[in-house]
């Protein structure tokens, strides 16, 4: 095996063991708190959820690759990885439960700045809005249940036995649950960015297929269940006692308002049943589970008055919330520097925008002021920031436009290559304009967009934006693109 | 084919019946004291008076091994992991109830104590307010475990019936110390008014902490 593959993925597997030791906490850490699971009881769930969920559901995500999938080089993505882990370790060594979300986050813009990359202030902003709104909606979302939760039990009268066995199994059923989400969903965090470089093989066992990429987050998986058994009771005990003594019921509260607040903000099966009964849909963004479990907690703690609440331990909660990202961008930005300058590694692929009148075309097309495009006709760019800080030497740009500019002047080299797409995605149309294309190289992204949407009706964005369904197929259509862009740059 | 529930929920049911039958022969303790007593009033120490003390003795001695059962099922599985020394406490004292019951009897039936006459009216209706104080107790400690709500309201009838019943002891013993009977005797007297009285003394005290628990179980 190579050796520069072990060392790559090392920090993979520091990142999934941080997680393990800080996420399953989120899960289990108000039951074995409470004193309805032994820490054995809950390692060993969280354990097997976890890489069930990675190993079955994970890989299917692997083309949608997480946050982490914005790092283009290997060598960057380990940076960012190790940023992120050792963020999360030093919080979690503090003794409180860290963000791993905004640790991520934290890093990929410290990448960002390193590398010259673009980072859009609005999505930064939507961000940290989130941190604020991920716990308070989870603090209401607890004090509803808990009255909810209360009343019924006023009502049904169930013998305290019989209640403490429900909530016992609602609490071993939730945490599993839970569990097979973390794994399906942060394993292409932890290990997505190194499928392309990973030497393992698919394995064929009587007619059973274990695809290179589900070794591969088996292995990933197999870090978060270390990072359980071996770190995580401690942030356990933060969770689930020092925050606020808890009753078995008002932990089963807390864990499921924190995974409602997870689900409502990442379900697109939500947002697809939303949008087919003609509801507004509830806008996706990431929301952190650390931030929703101590959100459920405290609104738990308000509801009987606020003084079980340890406001000391909030507080620093929150101030280790704060200082997560700048620590991660900051670590990030350390180790990039190391690799890049000590070790001459590549950490970020070396990005070109060029300006060409085919562009320029396409950019009047979208409505770039003509002066703005006269500054930049011709001209060839290294940075996102260099583009963009020439492109708004005169005005300020919109962020349409910006995003427009980024993206249309974009050079690469792409070719269609038909054996590296997984074409289980796309529809039969989508399939044969893909086939018909094979072989064929490109410049730019928009180029391959509209050769094959010039093939099939079926690549082509749908006209009427004021129908949601149409909404839906122009986003599943763009991450379609994404996907392509991606998988086919050489 | 009969539908087998899963083992969680076996265990669970059998601790609850166990819980039920705890209370339960407290209950049947307290109707055999009563009809005891009434025949001790009626006829002194006769054959029926030791069986029902047999009985009461009989209830006593199961009522502890039921509770050892409950208390090791409920700790070795872990079950009520926030409730379970609330529980255990209780059903302790409860259990110091039917105690109560036996010892008075076992007193009555070795001391034999003479109640004059015209007492006894003002001795059955001690008797029955203690009882009744009892009964209650035990319906409040049985909601604890289904009804938390009705805990509070039986709690007050608890205290109310303990007010009631050391009222009528005070006036009891008045009456048996005004009597023309010899000091010893009236002190013998006042030693099983006490005692009896102590029943609802207990009982009192045992809905104290029933409502302190009560409280710790509310979400």
């Amino acid at each position: 095996m190579d050796l520069s593959f072990l060392f790559f993925v090392s920090s993979g597997l520091f990142l999934g063991w941080s997680l393990g030791a800080n996420d399953a906490a989120n899960i289990f850490g108000t039951a074995v708190g409470s004193r309805m699971l032994r820490f054995s009881t809950a390692a060993l769930l969280c354990s097997v959820f976890v890489v069930l969920g990675a190993v079955v559901d994970g890989a299917g995500a692997a083309r949608t690759l997480g946050s982490l999938g914005a790092v283009n080089e290997i060598a960057g993505a380990f940076a960012t990885a190790l940023a992120a882990a050792l963020a999360v370790f030093l919080l979690v060594r503090a003794g409180m439960t860290a963000s791993t979300t905004q640790a991520i986050v934290g890093a990929i813009v410290g990448w960002n700045c390193f590398t010259g990359a673009y980072t859009d202030a609005d999505t930064l902003l939507t961000i940290l809005a989130t941190w604020v709104f991920c716990p308070v909606l989870a603090a209401l979302l607890a004090m509803t249940l808990s009255k909810a939760v209360e009343w019924s039990l006023r009502r049904l009268r169930p013998h305290l036995l019989t209640q403490d066995a429900l909530t016992r199994l609602a609490l071993i059923l939730t945490g599993a649950f839970g569990a097979y989400t973390l794994g399906a969903n942060n394993i292409s965090n932890v290990m997505g960015v190194f499928t392309t470089v990973s030497p393992l093989q698919d394995i064929a066992v009587a007619g059973w297929r274990f695809s290179a990429t589900q070794q591969l987050f088996l292995l990933g998986a197999l870090a978060i269940a270390v990072g359980v058994y071996t770190y995580s009771s401690r942030v356990m005990q933060t969770v689930g006692n020092r925050l606020l003594q808890v009753s078995p019921v008002s932990a089963w509260v807390a864990v499921i308002s924190h995974s409602l607040v997870l689900f409502l903000f990442s379900s697109r099966s939500l947002e697809r049943q939303l949008i087919d009964w003609e509801l507004p849909p509830i806008p996706l963004v990431p929301v952190s589970s650390t931030q929703a479990i101590v959100g459920a907690m405290v609104g738990i703690g308000l509801l009987k008055g606020g003084h079980a609440v340890n406001w000391r331990l909030i507080g620093r909660i929150g101030c280790g919330w704060v200082a997560t990202p700048l620590v991660a961008a900051t670590i990030c930005v350390f180790c990039l520097f190391v690799l890049q300058e000590l070790l001459h590694l590549s950490v970020a692929r070396q990005q070109q925008f060029v300006v060409s009148p085919p562009v320029m075309q396409r950019l009047r097309a979208e409505g770039l002021d003509a002066d703005t495009l006269g500054i930049l006709d011709g001209r060839r760019y290294d940075s996102a920031q260099a583009l963009i800080a020439s492109a708004e030497r005169r005005e300020p740009l919109e962020k349409a436009e910006r995003q427009a500019l980024l993206h249309f002047s974009y050079r690469s080299d792409y070719q269609l290559d038909a054996d590296a797409v997984d074409d289980s995605w796309f529809s039969t149309g989508q399939r044969q304009a893909l086939s018909a294309l094979a072989g064929e190289r490109f410049e730019y992204r928009w180029q391959i967009r509209d050769a094959l949407a010039s093939l099939s009706e079926d690549w082509r964005p749908r006209e009427d934006r004021e129908v949601p369904a149409n909404r839906l197929f122009n986003r599943e259509l763009q991450q379609k693109f994404d996907y392509l862009y991606r998988i086919l740059e050489r | 084919m009969k539908f087998k529930l899963p083992t969680l929920f076996n265990r669970t049911s059998r601790v609850e019946d166990n819980i039920d039958s705890f209370f339960d022969r407290v209950v049947l303790a307290g109707l055999l004291f009563r009809q005891a007593m009434k025949l001790y009033m009626e006829h002194g120490v006769c054959v029926e008076f030791e069986e029902k003390l047999a009985r009461v003795e009989a209830l006593e001695s199961e009522n502890d091994q039921l509770r050892r059962e409950i208390e090791t099922e409920i700790y070795v599985h872990t079950l009520i992991p926030d409730l379970r020394a609330d529980v255990m406490s209780l059903l302790e004292d409860v259990d110091v109830l039917l105690n109560l019951y036996e010892a008075a009897l076992f007193k009555f039936h070795i001391e034999q104590p003479q109640f004059p006459l015209p007492t006894l009216p003002d001795l059955a209706r001690l008797l029955d307010t203690v009882c009744d104080c009892v009964e209650v107790l035990i319906a409040s400690a049985r909601a604890f475990f289904r009804d938390i709500r009705a805990v509070r309201d039986n709690n007050c009838r608890v205290q109310l019936l303990e007010t009631e019943a050391d009222k009528l002891s005070t006036a009891l013993l008045r009456r048996i110390f005004a009597s023309e009977l010899d000091v010893s005797r009236k002190i013998h007297l006042r030693y099983f008014v006490e005692r009896i009285d102590m029943l609802a003394n207990t009982a009192e005290d045992i809905s104290d902490r029933l409502s302190i628990y009560a409280i710790k179980r509310r979400i």
